[in-house]
């Protein structure tokens, strides 16, 4: 099996990417120290002083951080919960029909917007919203006065999610629809026999039968307790909205990069990315245990 | 595969709960597009006192006239145009960075070590901050490749090439090897074609990506005339971002020049559509393949 020519062969093909893995993954990670300093730029890491653990101190002092924190966890979670759910419903409301045309239109038509950037659809949902916009000429039908969402603290968080979800359910449906195919169609014909209805294959054949997807991607979704959606709150958020929508990333990206206090920047970063790593090897270990599936 | 209903009157009902549910969803992802579509075709002063649904009111083209002389937009739609197509020629390190990962520490003895450090470099980053510093060192600020460069080897796609080589069949690459094959024509003339779905795949992943993205600009590019279209859009609801009083977000609402910024986004979107269609059975069965590989 093993020859000199192929070793040599794969440790070339392999040196390129290595190369690149090295200047943008490795040597960065060494940054990570500026998190124990007070790093002045013009300075540099090796001239900066050395302050411990006092960065991480000071981001449990500001009085936003616990804030940040709980918007990035609310947020996150709320997206997971609704955003399951609303895919799950939709794989079993098209597995029901059977006309494949029309099947197939829905699936393609669902499936888009996941491919569009939230730089664009900020825009399409700011005009939704917008105070004359139809939302809130829907909710002037039921007597309901015109709601400011984009500035609103009680309805920012609700729309983030909404809209969230909206960009994501037909694209995250794709897996359940796959595994429902999966489902032997004698279980069906068995119940039937048994003079199961419609409603009652579903609760006994359908849903048992998707479980073990719906365990293995839930499980797989536990990382993104702290992925609230950066790009989404980036292109909607204003400071009226802060105080329900600034999460850790867009507060890393304000005080690091936008403000420039490069060590706050990445304490608050390393944080985030330490609970993550922990969040992913628990998902990966857990997800092996449940189903034999390996992420990697 | 098709559970047999019986016809009963309250079966009939539930077809039609399900039908207008699944339209309802339908419709829902379809209407804002179309809606866009059609304030781009109205004219401007419909278009701010939101009269426009998904038909266009008083019809023109003026905001496609208006769009055709805009030299920043085609500057920075080129911009994407050239970036995806970077990112198009990076699939080639991406296929051989999966390809000896995709083998065995028996046939490939450092495998193990390789896999850790890219398994290491997936969960563990320096963060936005040092890796702007870096890119900065190299001075690669200002230019494409900034935008090309730091994410050269994107480990999703890497190991979903790399599962679609593990499913091929060991008996092809034998066969080859016996004709005295090296690795790079057996990768070439075996792999490669057998994996034709999966590159579909992350070809789409890719050109999506790259085309997509507008925050990579905005961190390692400082000159706007040189912003990638995504950024370029973007920057057009900027304002809003720091505004910090009710009363203004509603004047901007109505100030803003609503059917010519309509056209660039779907002027912007157009691509993706356009190769969309082609690559939907691809990207269904590699999501499926990449996700409940057995």
């Amino acid at each position: 099996m093993k020859s000199k020519k192929d070793q040599t062969a794969f440790h070339l093909m392999l040196a390129p990417s290595m190369i690149f893995l090295i200047i943008f993954s490795f040597i960065p990670m060494f940054g990570i120290v500026m998190a124990f300093q007070n790093y002045i730029p013009a300075k540099g890491i090796m001239g900066s002083s050395w302050v411990g653990l006092d960065n991480f101190k000071f981001m449990l002092q500001i009085p936003d951080s616990k804030q940040i924190f709980a918007n990035t966890i609310i947020i996150a979670v709320w997206k997971i919960i609704v955003g399951t759910i609303v895919s799950i419903v939709f794989a079993l409301l098209l597995n029901e029909i059977r006309v494949r045309f029309a099947k197939r239109f829905m699936q393609t038509v669902v499936y888009l917007p996941n491919f569009l950037s939230w730089a664009i659809l900020a825009t399409v949902v700011m005009n939704i919203f917008s105070f004359e916009g139809p939302v809130n000429a829907v909710l002037s039908w039921f007597g309901i006065d015109p709601i400011l969402f984009m500035a609103s603290n009680t309805w920012f968080r609700s729309m983030l999610v909404f809209t969230d979800v909206w960009k994501g359910f037909g694209y995250g449906s794709i897996i359940y629809l796959a595994s429902l195919t999966a489902i032997d169609p004698g279980l069906y014909e068995a119940a039937s026999i048994d003079g199961a209805n419609r409603f009652k294959k579903l609760w006994y054949v359908t849903l048992p039968g998707l479980m073990p997807t719906i365990l293995l991607v839930t499980t797989l979704n536990l990382p993104n307790v702290l992925n609230a959606g950066f790009d989404q709150i980036f292109n909607l958020y204003n400071p009226l909205v802060y105080q329900t929508a600034d999460i850790i990333d867009t507060y890393v990206y304000r005080v690091g990069l936008v403000e420039r206090q490069y060590s706050l920047g990445t304490a608050v970063g390393l944080l985030r990315s330490v609970v993550g790593i922990i969040l992913i090897l628990s998902a990966n270990k857990l997800a092996q245990k449940l189903t034999d599936y390996r992420i990697f | 595969m098709s559970p047999i209903y019986a016809h009963t009157v309250k079966s009939r009902i539930a077809d039609v709960i399900i039908w207008v549910l699944l339209l309802a969803f339908t419709l829902s992802c379809l209407i804002p597009l179309v809606n866009l579509v059609a304030i781009s075709f109205s004219d401007n002063a419909a278009a701010s006192a939101n009269m426009v649904s998904i038909f266009p009111v008083n019809p023109t083209f003026s905001s496609y006239e208006k769009l055709l002389s805009d030299t920043q937009f085609w500057r920075s739609f080129m911009i994407s145009v050239e970036r995806v197509v970077l990112g198009l020629l990076n699939m080639v390190l991406m296929i051989l960075t999966a390809y000896p990962l995709s083998k065995s520490s028996k046939q490939f003895r450092g495998q193990k070590i390789y896999m850790n450090l890219v398994i290491f470099a997936m969960l563990f980053s320096g963060g936005l901050i040092p890796t702007f510093m870096v890119v900065k060192e190299l001075h690669l600020l200002d230019s494409i490749w900034a935008l090309i460069l730091p994410g050269a080897v994107p480990i999703g796609n890497v190991i979903l090439l790399m599962n679609a080589f593990r499913a091929v069949p060991k008996s092809l690459e034998e066969a080859a090897k016996i004709d005295g094959a090296s690795q790079w024509r057996i990768l070439a003339r075996i792999y490669l074609p057998v994996v034709k779905p999966t590159l579909a795949t992350v070809a789409l992943f890719t050109i999506v990506g790259h085309w997509n993205d507008y925050f990579g600009a905005l961190v390692y590019i400082s000159k706007t005339m040189n912003y990638p279209l995504q950024t370029y859009i973007q920057q057009l609801s900027v304002e809003v971002q720091n505004i910090t009083d009710p009363e203004k977000l509603m004047e901007l609402a109505k100030i803003s020049n609503k059917t010519l910024n309509a056209a660039k986004i779907v002027v912007s979107t157009l691509p993706l559509l356009l190769i969309y269609p082609f690559m939907q059975k691809y990207f269904v069965s590699g999501i499926v393949v990449g996700s409940v590989k057995e």
